[in-house]
């Protein structure tokens, strides 16, 4: 994730969970009601009231207007409408999505350093393991704080560096247009431990025997790495790719401890839920409510869409 | 066949040489924050970069307590973390087992109701939960924040998963033996659990240590904030102007989780892998 907030939407995947059958019927008729209220009713209680019925409620907030003090009145879809045309949203949208596309790139990129790490004979893997997920543990408030000095127009080390080979960098976090890829870099340097360590335990599960025959039969590492790895790694890339776009889709916490409330390309570069977040602030809260649903739906339809496409380009085995 | 070996050593080294510019690059945040966080605000705005402070600063770190309430966000964090993890390893361990293993009506629709949350982002239900907060009284208050955060759909999942995955005839052993349910979930399920709880904890600690979202629309006052808000306020609205003391900062907030996970490095990253296999 990258934001923690994120994390923990972003492991909705129980699709990777193998169901294993209920032992229904093992003793039939035995009902265990008295103990399984003392065991699952305390927590049913919190789910209910903290995120069943908020969730209803937020579908009402999202058809009222509300004013000053607190008070709230039914608007019907007003709030869709105007959302409809609100050109700051499609802006939001389309950042979202291009921020998700950009963090994707991590993915492949993840691939090839999960492939490294995996080779046989590797010495200090731990190390690197280590390494790589170094980013991912840290508080992305904290951590973008260094980044900011690291993307400073003025006196910040990676214009420096571009200068060294002639390159006149822009202020990075504050130009419209390259904010954004700015803040899907750090993505990307966040989620790479993470996606890596999946696709590691992924490539785990692929028997040696397989590359043994193949290097017999001649094949180079590429064609390995081609016709077994990434094939038999697709249920993995494809676990990945949905928690990634998830995460991508809820971005925040990189925006807003990056970029910062006051920077004068934040209004072009912000996410949805920023958007969420600022009307929160400002007390537009059935407006708020709205581009919540806004986000389900956006989320529902792209994580329906991945799972129609996996069956075109994942293998199970 | 020596030239088969031959090439395959080379290419190893690349790997080697690869692995290495990754973890430089993965590292030279953290590295670069520690060291200028000890340094001066000129060191930092310094043209070219410099990666050595000129003069050694380790007062930054004690301004960071005069300028933030740093002390007090911290002890935000801590609760907030602790009574997350303490409840979310209790109810999602007991939830789980019972959802595992027991039969009851409305098993499966229960069930699916609380999965149903995981498909649902947090913006849908974080201002009713807020109002739910505000109503309690318990804006600005450790509990308000941690509040929602105790129970936790995935955690119940990942438990019920990990129960499903244990022998039943322990405990079938156990119910001879005339233990009742809770006994044999006390004694002989949650020992066996531990693999289980620790990943929950380890992904509950990180979440709940560095979650930034919710606690800035819980928390409007500086005193009550965890760390990653206060953070997060500090550099976001005005100029900065103290650099290394926000590095100082920053490094603290993150500190506490960072060195945890070099401690127990081996098993966060196979906690999180599980998580994720599970």
């Amino acid at each position: 994730m990258t934001s923690s907030a994120v994390r923990e939407a972003g492991v909705a995947a129980p699709a990777a969970a193998p169901a294993p059958p209920a032992g229904r019927g093992r003793r039939r008729g035995r009902s265990d009601l008295g103990w399984a209220l003392v065991f699952v009713l305390p927590l049913f209680a919190g789910i209910a009231l903290f995120y069943l019925w908020p969730i209803v409620r937020n579908l009402w907030f999202s058809f009222t207007e509300w004013g000053p003090f607190g008070d709230s009145e039914w608007v019907g879809l007003d709030n869709y409408i105007e959302l409809a045309g609100d050109a700051t949203m499609g802006r939001a949208i389309l950042n979202t999505l291009g921020y998700t596309a950009m963090l994707l790139c991590g993915v492949p990129l993840a691939i090839y350093f999960a492939s490294l790490l995996n080779r046989p004979g590797l010495r200090f893997a731990n190390l690197f393991r280590t390494a790589f997920f170094l980013p991912y543990v840290a508080m992305p408030a904290a951590i973008s704080m260094v980044w900011r000095i690291i993307y400073n127009g003025d006196f910040g080390i990676l214009n420096y560096a571009l200068s060294l080979i002639g390159i006149d960098g822009p202020s990075w976090l504050s130009t419209e247009g390259v904010a954004l890829v700015a803040v899907a870099l750090v993505g990307i340097w966040i989620s790479l431990g993470f996606n890596l360590i999946i696709l590691s335990a992924g490539m785990k599960g692929i028997p040696v025997e397989l590359y043994e025959a193949a290097s017999l039969d001649g094949a180079t590492r590429w064609k390995q790495f081609t016709t077994i790895t990434v094939p038999l790694l697709t249920p993995s890339i494809f676990f990945v790719s949905v928690m990634t776009v998830i995460a991508g889709f809820q971005v925040f916490d990189l925006l807003y401890a990056l970029m910062g409330t006051q920077n004068p390309a934040i209004d072009k570069t912000q996410s949805v839920v920023y958007y969420f977040f600022t009307n929160i602030k400002t007390g537009d809260n059935g407006y708020a409510a709205a581009i919540g649903v806004v986000i389900l739906l956006l989320v529902g339809i792209f994580t329906l869409l991945q799972f129609r496409l996996q069956k075109k380009w994942v293998t199970y085995v | 066949m020596s030239k088969r070996r031959v090439g395959a050593r080379e290419s190893n080294t690349i790997a080697y040489v690869v692995l290495t510019i990754g973890s430089v690059v993965m590292i030279f945040p953290f590295a670069w924050q520690l060291i200028m966080s000890l340094g001066t605000n000129a060191d930092v705005i310094s043209v070219p970069p410099s990666f050595w402070p000129s003069e050694f600063k380790p007062e930054n770190y004690l301004n960071v307590f005069d300028r933030v309430p740093f002390l007090s966000q911290f002890w935000v964090s801590v609760g907030i973390t602790v009574i997350r993890t303490v409840g979310q390893l209790v109810l999602c361990s007991m939830a789980g087992y019972a959802f595992a293993r027991m039969y009851f009506p409305f098993k499966g629709v229960v069930l699916a109701l609380i999965l149903a949350i995981l498909m649902v982002p947090p913006q849908v239900y974080l201002l009713p939960q807020y109002q739910i907060i505000q109503g309690l009284g318990w804006l600005n208050t450790v509990i308000g924040i941690a509040a929602p955060g105790i129970f936790s759909a995935f955690g119940t999942f990942m438990m019920r998963q990990f129960f499903m995955g244990l022998p039943p005839e322990l405990e079938e052993a156990a119910r001879l033996d005339g233990a009742n349910q809770f006994q044999i979930f006390w004694k002989i399920m949650l020992p066996l659990a531990k693999p289980g709880l620790s990943a929950l904890a380890i992904i509950t600690v990180l979440w709940s240590w560095n979650d930034l979202l919710w606690p800035l629309i819980v928390a409007t006052s500086a005193e009550s904030m965890p760390l990653s808000a206060g953070i997060a306020t500090l550099t976001s609205g005005r100029t900065i102007t103290d650099y290394p003391m926000l590095l100082a900062a920053a490094m603290m907030a993150m500190a506490p989780v960072l060195i945890l996970f070099l401690i127990m490095q081996r098993r966060v990253i196979d906690g999180v892998a599980f998580s994720g296999l599970k």
